[in-house]
């Protein structure tokens, strides 16, 4: 299964969801986290915090290699400088940045922006 | 198919097997027909005696399962060639079976020397060749008390150790004033004796016996022309070994004059159709006694055969063997019988080690060697002697204790000509090694498995380390042994660390230890195991559970939707009706895939994750705790039904297994570790095939280590025999402490025993002698261990911060309806892909 590029939407056409408060989020790890799209729509996600600090990185929870919403239960590693999430299952690196798969190149997962205001964690999603 | 030429191979030996071996590699395409005279085919005689000690007939196997089947090797087991017809070039069987030949191959093998000393048929006289051999002392010495062997030679001592392990009190007798006369000294013979009798084993040099009779007290009486007697229940000759000639004899082949089928450089006898190899062929005037010389004949043999050129040129008889744990060594003239020779010896008549070299008269070259009690110089001395290589100013050094730690004088492995023979046992030189690392084998275990070379005896094992070094130097191959990027150690050296200066968290060894930021599934996860090892906190506390691998983060096995699967310990296998009906009930509440694991436990499937707390709680109610199935850590101790109902049992297996399950639980490690515990020989419990197997005997437990089963199975290596339970659970502490310690990431025991440079010795002396030093601290470390075990899964239900960790999602509780099971069998599977439709995505 492979996937197209994602289009980061631009700044001024985003909507930020709000998805939990940092503490929540446990150091150098990743949780699989709810995007409430609205009308009875969600994408579930994967987010991973880097260090104790507030940078976070919002990626797909489904493991395109596998077919199974996992990679939020990956190890974080930091491949060359790189944040990257290991899929679980069998293993494949995605970088958190641009959603790429190490092992295949050919294969990308959704990323979403990703920010944190006030101690809370939000998610954006293109408007409308 | 007839076009294929007719090879037919007489007796079905180590060196008959070995001329297959030989003959089907050299893909000449050959139809060959094999006797087999034993009841079974090929096994490994020399290592016979650990038949007593408790490695059955099956082990002792040298074929591989199928082999014959797969290349189409008929071997008539249980039939003997009792005829040949060279005119019509056929051999009759004693069925009365006639097999014609193109070629025909004699490797009949010798048979035992029996003195004619009157008396010598009397029952419970025996002779030590075959396994029936064994099978019938051991049936004597069942109701026995004493026996004599005859004969002080290597195989008589060999025999002697067998009577030993029957726990009989054991004489040697010997005519020669001497132990092992041929081999070794007078010098090296009263150490070896002085060991031999520290054993228990009353040794009687200088005996002509003269007679067998009935005895007063026990069922014979040695009458030795001293004047002296010796009482004893049986008697076991062991006075060398004379070639099985009779078939060539018989149709009127050449043979010497003492006998022995007389062969040519290419093992052809004055036949030219048919060959003899092995211990009945004779050349220049010798019998070639040792299976090294008989692997060299037959593969000689089979090249020929085959349109080759290769040649037998002699062979050099040094030998090194562990004689009831006395190494013992000798190399070419160790008597220095060679004009003009000179001896240089070194005694320690404390430790009993006894070395002697013999050098030229110009001391420029090795001529022979004599070692006892120490046999660690035998590879370093024996490449002097074969590659002529000229001796150090002071050859004594070669010999002296090291006690500077100096390296060893002159022998770089450098030094060594490609043609050098490292591998006696199966013939590999030092260049077919340099080939083979080049080739890609760039690890011990591998350069073993790709080139034979130390799978024999064994005792060139540190010089292929040697070779493999050295190569993997010149050819610029750097061995990055780091973990990975974030790491610039080993795993043994970051276990060091951690132990040496307290290291709780994986923070705290990447900021003193690490390099670059960050982790990866590489170090987190391995960092997590050696915490574990060392300090045993729970894997899901707030340092640890980032670390930890899918499986142990959510305390179960990850399958491939995204559930888990649960197995709680079920030790020993042993468990209630009510328990198993506890089961039952919650495998049914829940809608769990039930299947039973091969380590006699039950897994129940298709858990999503905010299930698990809530099925382990009435897990944990119902009693269970959890089974670790999910972590590199002990697994099961598989048992069989042991003494208290099996006929056949000797002992309680399911107690034993009770306890060590109970003991290890909890224990990580580099790799997933199972036991497992047979009340008897029949080893229902499959003991031989796991990390650590035990095996009840009529005197105590057999101790198993490094044994693995499925991708790269590998039989379990006999490590002590006969201990109590207290030494038997003193060991294990030490192997599995040793192994967490020293053992690579993901490297399970029996890869981490192929690649310990030392072997299975070194391991021994390691657990069993404390070479090192460490028992009392392995012990230590494990006491430790085990006083810090708690059932992770009870903690974590009773941690809310832990089970805040069990929830789907971060912000919500629901479920993830994207898993989907199916049914099939009447029990739950995953839906397909294909049948995914109409799901949400």
């Amino acid at each position: 299964m492979t996937a197209s590029p994602v289009k980061i939407p631009p700044a001024a056409a985003r909507r930020w969801i709000d998805i939990c408060a940092l503490d929540d989020l446990p150091p150098d790890a990743g949780v699989a986290a709810l995007l409430d799209l609205g009308e009875r729509s969600s994408r579930q996600i994967a987010l991973f915090r880097i260090g104790e600090g507030d940078e976070v990185h919002a990626v797909d929870n489904l493991d395109p290699c596998s077919g199974a919403n996992v990679l939020g239960r990956g190890i974080l590693c930091q491949i060359q400088g790189e944040p990257a999430g290991a899929s679980p299952i069998y293993k494949q690196h995605f970088r958190l940045r641009d959603g790429r798969c190490v092992e295949d190149e050919g294969v990308i997962i959704a990323v979403f922006p990703a920010r944190v205001r006030d101690g809370r964690v939000e998610v954006g999603v293109a408007e409308g | 198919m007839t076009d294929k030429m007719r090879v037919v191979v007489v007796g079905n030996g180590m060196v008959g097997h070995k001329f297959i071996e030989a003959a089907v590699a050299s893909g000449a395409g050959l139809d060959i027909t094999a006797f087999c005279e034993e009841p079974r085919i090929a096994y490994d005689r020399v290592h016979l005696t650990e038949f007593f000690s408790g490695r059955g007939a099956a082990a002792l196997s040298l074929v591989e399962p199928g082999f014959y089947e797969r290349h189409g090797v008929r071997v008539l087991v249980g039939d003997a060639a009792v005829t040949i017809d060279r005119a019509a070039k056929t051999v009759t069987a004693r069925s009365g079976a006639v097999v014609p030949y193109d070629k025909l191959v004699l490797a009949t093998g010798s048979y035992p020397f029996v003195p004619p000393i009157p008396g010598n048929d009397r029952d419970h006289c025996f002779v030590y060749r075959t396994i029936e051999d064994l099978e019938a002392i051991a049936a004597a010495g069942a109701a026995a008390r004493v026996g004599v062997v005859i004969g002080g030679g290597l195989l008589g001592l060999e025999a002697a150790k067998a009577l030993k392990d029957l726990r009989l009190q054991t004489h040697v007798v010997e005519f020669a004033p001497r132990l092992m006369a041929v081999q070794v000294d007078a010098g090296g013979g009263a150490v070896l004796r002085e060991k031999i009798e520290a054993l228990g084993v009353q040794v009687h040099t200088g005996k002509n016996t003269q007679a067998i009779e009935a005895g007063e007290d026990r069922r014979h009486c040695l009458r030795f022309a001293d004047g002296s007697a010796i009482e004893t229940d049986l008697v076991l000759f062991s006075a060398g070994i004379r070639p099985r000639d009779q078939l060539a004899r018989e149709c009127g082949i050449a043979v010497g004059e003492r006998g022995g089928i007389v062969i040519d450089d290419h093992c052809r006898t004055s036949d030219s159709d048919i060959y003899a190899i092995g211990e009945c062929a004779l050349w220049g005037g010798r019998i070639f006694g040792l299976v090294a010389p008989g692997y060299r004949m037959a593969t000689v043999a089979a090249d020929h055969l085959a349109g080759g050129n290769e040649t037998f040129t002699g062979a050099d008889m040094s030998t090194k063997l562990k004689l009831m744990g006395v190494d013992v060594a000798s190399i070419g003239d160790a008597q220095g019988t060679t004009p003009g020779a000179r001896e240089f010896t070194y005694v320690d008549g404390v430790n009993g080690i006894y070395k002697k070299i013999v050098v030229d008269a110009d001391r420029r070259q090795l001529l022979g060697a004599v070692l006892v009690g120490d046999a660690a110089d035998y590879g370093n001395l024996l490449q002097f002697k074969l590659n002529e290589l000229a001796l150090p100013e002071h050859p004594d050094a070669l010999i002296l204790p090291r006690r500077d730690g100096a390296g060893l004088p002159g022998l770089g492995i450098g030094a060594l000509p490609d043609s050098a023979q490292i591998c006696s046992c199966h013939n590999v030189t030092k260049g077919q090694l340099c080939g083979a690392v080049g080739g890609g084998a760039t690890t011990l275990a591998e350069l073993k498995s790709c080139t034979k070379a130390g799978t024999g005896c064994g005792g060139c094992a540190a010089l292929v380390g040697q070779v493999l070094n050295g190569e993997l130097e010149k050819l610029g191959l750097e061995v990055c042994t780091d973990l990975c990027e974030h790491f610039g150690h080993t795993r043994q050296e970051l276990y060091h660390l951690v132990r040496v200066h307290q290291i709780k968290s994986f923070q705290e060894l990447h900021a003193r230890h690490g390099r670059n930021s960050g982790g990866c599934e590489i170090c987190k996860p391995a960092v997590a195991s050696i915490l574990a090892s060392c300090w045993n906190e729970h894997v899901l506390g707030r340092r640890h559970a980032g670390l930890q691998d899918t499986n142990d983060r959510f305390l179960g096995n990850l399958q491939k939707n995204g559930t888990y699967s649960i197995v709680p310990r079920i030790a020993g296998g042993e468990i209630t009706p009510d328990k198993l009906i506890a089961l039952g009930v919650v495998a049914k509440k829940y809608d769990l895939y039930t299947k039973i694991t091969g380590g006699q436990r039950i897994d129940l499937f298709g858990a999503r994750v905010e299930q698990l707390p809530v099925i382990w709680r009435e897990l944990i109610d119902a009693g269970f705790e959890t089974g670790h199935a999910y972590g590199k850590a002990v697994r099961t101790v598989k048992s069989c039904v042991g003494s208290t109902w099996c006929r056949y049992g000797v002992d309680d297996s399911v107690g034993l297994a009770l306890d060590i399950e109970h003991r290890y639980k909890g224990l990580r490690a580099p790799h997933k570790l199972k036991f497992a515990v047979s009340g008897c020989t029949r080893e229902c419990a499959e003991a031989q095939s796991k990390d650590v197997g035990v095996i009840a005997t009529e005197r105590g437990w057999n101790l198993y280590v490094c044994g693995n089963g499925g991708m790269k199975p590998r039989h379990a290596d006999l490590f002590a025999t006969d201990l109590d339970r207290d030494t038997l659970i003193r060991y294990v502490d030490r192997f599995l402490m040793f192994y967490v310690r020293t053992a690579d990431r993901l490297q399970r025991t029996a890869s981490w025993l192929d690649n310990l440079e030392g072997g299975l010795d070194d391991l021994r002396a390691v657990i069993i002698e404390d070479s090192l030093g460490i028992g009392a601290q392995l012990e230590e470390e494990m006491a430790a261990v085990i006083a810090s075990y708690q059932c992770e899964w009870k903690t974590a239900i009773e941690d809310p911060v832990k089970l805040r960790q069990f929830r789907p999602f971060i912000n919500s509780d629901r479920a993830d309806e994207q898993v989907v099971f199916v049914r099939e069998r009447e029990q739950i599977r995953p839906a397909r892909a294909d049948e995914l439709e109409g799901v949400p995505a």
